[in-house]
């Protein structure tokens, strides 16, 4: 079974988003990129069902997304067969979708997984897209894989704590919201083994020009409605306000 | 072009979601700003149609395939409705239903999509989706161009209507397609029960991310126990598998409405925010002074949890 995980690297939440000054656009230059933290549950659950299943795991990304290669290396680290990058640059989800469909049509897969979404995608999710142009059966928001006779059996979850099995025919497409165990790590000195051992193969791909048909006419920072008001001192200090309050309310006794 | 407005309605057991009202009401403003209809599609057996009044029509289609939610089968009815109604606005929930067809529909339909929209309005010719990106830290203006558009909306940001009258009722012949599925529906999970109903406590010590590892829930567990209140998670906790899905509060998890929700090492994602927003007293620690649960937090501070919450434990316990 050739199993493809789809990466994707995305601004890392914990900087400072700056907007362009156009105001339509986040303002890359100065951006870090991590990986999107849903594709690294999706290498996860792949790696999963390679142990279990056995099966060939391809770790994919984009040439034209910024530090990708790191993700791509770190994938390998962590037990993928292989990383791949596409050759392309894609801001939105539509152009991204049309590249890695024109990859996955000269090179098919059983099971293609990726994030059930990432922070930025505003004109859609990558999995169900793909798979639309590739006419493939696809399921969001999973939380298990597992490998039978020519299908998945997946578990895709829904809220307040519902969810079900679903059994899929493959190749299918996957959107994963999380692996069935927190995502592994690979130890620095594996990743520059794998770093040192080889570039990344870069593959041209002919895909159809692709827009999501929307336009942004601005970007901003939401209106803080309101704030929590801030309880400073020492942690007894703070610890006494909090104690107060919810006393007042009578849910301390005392 | 039509000028109507599709809602595709969401049931758990025989009832209508919340969610899908909330479409509706919009729906209802657009439909009623353009000088069209409003119309819901219902899939599998049609009960559930009456409590649909308020849309001018629900379309209905039955089949085998549909009488469980099996996304390819709804997404096969779906594009079977938008071709026969050819509305010119598709509304989604932003869950799971919508992160299915949403997109795929975008691509099948041939519309551009608005995903996790917060609002929309018509400014003049243009429809215009306000959505919320980067981990709720910043909104997005964007117009839909064409004649046809798909939006899938985040739950709770809309008021929702209250259905009223009854709408007309117009069933669907079910497309052959439906007949040739590559999906099934194996089993469906209830929420387990057996553990702590979080949603029915006066009280939560609720942990996220910021709590470190696994080893550290001791501080809370011990906080929890001397107030008397259950521990409840935000999703990082619980996909890391230190407490059971029972206790997770957020968009995947449980909504809550204590008296009072102690959020502890929790930034706050949009996700967890629509879980708990509605608390009436909302306390926050969290060493980042802009992570967002400060803006719904009523009381917030930046001291370390792993200094408060011992200090909190032992001022109970007296």
């Amino acid at each position: 079974m050739r199993i493809v995980v789809l990466m994707k690297a995305v601004p890392d939440l914990v900087e400072e988003i700056e907007l362009t000054p156009e105001g339509n656009d986040i303002d890359r230059e100065f951006l870090k990129f991590v990986l999107n933290e849903w594709d690294d549950q999706a290498l996860e659950e792949a790696l999963l069902v390679k142990e279990a299943s056995g099966g060939e795991v391809v770790a994919v990304g984009l040439a034209g997304d910024a530090d990708i290669d790191q993700s791509l290396y770190t994938a390998v680290a962590k037990g993928a067969d292989s990383a791949v990058k596409v050759i392309g640059e894609a801001t939105q989800t539509h152009e991204r979708a049309a590249l890695l469909a024109a990859y996955l049509r000269e090179n098919p897969a059983d099971l293609v997984l990726t994030g059930v979404q990432a922070p930025d995608d505003l004109d859609g999710q990558l999995a169900p897209m793909l798979a639309a142009h590739l006419g493939l059966p696809h399921v969001s928001v999973v939380v298990a894989v597992a490998v039978g006779e020519g299908a998945v059996v997946v578990r895709q979850e829904f809220a307040g704590g519902r969810s079900q099995e679903v059994s899929v025919k493959t190749p299918a497409v996957i959107g994963v919201q999380a692996a069935r165990q927190t995502p592994r790590y690979a130890p620095i000195s594996r990743i520059r083994q794998v770093m040192q051992s080889g570039a990344l193969p870069e593959v041209a791909v002919a895909a159809e020009a692709s827009g999501s048909g929307l336009r942004v006419r601005r970007m901003y920072e939401p209106e803080k409605t309101s704030h929590a008001h801030m309880l400073t001192g020492s942690a007894d200090e703070v610890a006494e306000k909090i104690i107060e309050l919810i006393r007042a309310r009578g849910l301390v006794k005392g | 072009m039509s000028n109507d407005v599709l809602v595709l309605a969401e049931r758990v057991g025989k009832q209508i979601t919340d969610s899908t009202y909330e479409l509706l009401g919009k729906a209802r403003e657009l439909a009623d700003a353009w000088g069209g209809r409003a119309e819901v599609a219902l899939f599998g057996p049609s009960e559930g149609a009456e409590q649909l009044g308020g849309a001018d029509a629900v379309i209905c289609i039955d089949h085998p395939a549909l009488s469980d939610y099996v996304p390819e089968a709804y997404e096969t009815a779906l594009l079977h409705v938008l071709t026969q109604r050819a509305p010119r606005l598709l509304l989604l929930s932003n869950a799971t239903v919508g992160l299915d067809l949403g997109a795929a529909l975008s691509v099948r339909w041939d519309a551009p999509l608005a995903a996790y929209a917060v609002d929309l309005a018509v400014d003049g010719d243009a429809l215009v989706a306000t959505t919320q990106i980067l981990g709720g830290k910043i909104l997005a203006e964007v117009e839909l161009g064409g004649s046809r558009a798909i939006a899938t909306v985040v739950g709770g940001s809309l008021p929702p209507m209250t259905p009223a009258g009854s709408a007309e009722v117009v069933t669907l012949a079910p497309p052959a397609e439906l007949d040739s599925s590559r999906m099934s529906v194996l089993q469906v999970f209830e929420p387990s029960g057996g553990d702590v109903d979080i949603t029915a406590a006066d009280m939560l010590v609720s942990i996220g991310r910021g709590i470190g590892s696994q080893d550290n829930l001791e501080l809370a567990e011990e906080l929890a126990q001397a107030l008397g209140a259950p521990v409840s998670a935000s999703r990082p906790i619980i996909d890391a598998g230190w407490m059971p899905k029972t206790r997770q509060v957020g968009k995947s998890g449980l909504k809550v409405k204590p008296k009072a929700y102690l959020a502890f090492g929790i930034s706050g994602a949009p996700e967890h925010l629509e879980g708990m927003r509605s608390a009436e007293l909302i306390i926050a620690c969290n060493t980042d002074a802009k992570a967002p649960i400060f803006d719904v937090a009523h009381y917030g501070t930046t001291v370390d949890l792993f200094d408060l919450m011992p200090a909190l434990a032992e001022k109970v316990k007296g």
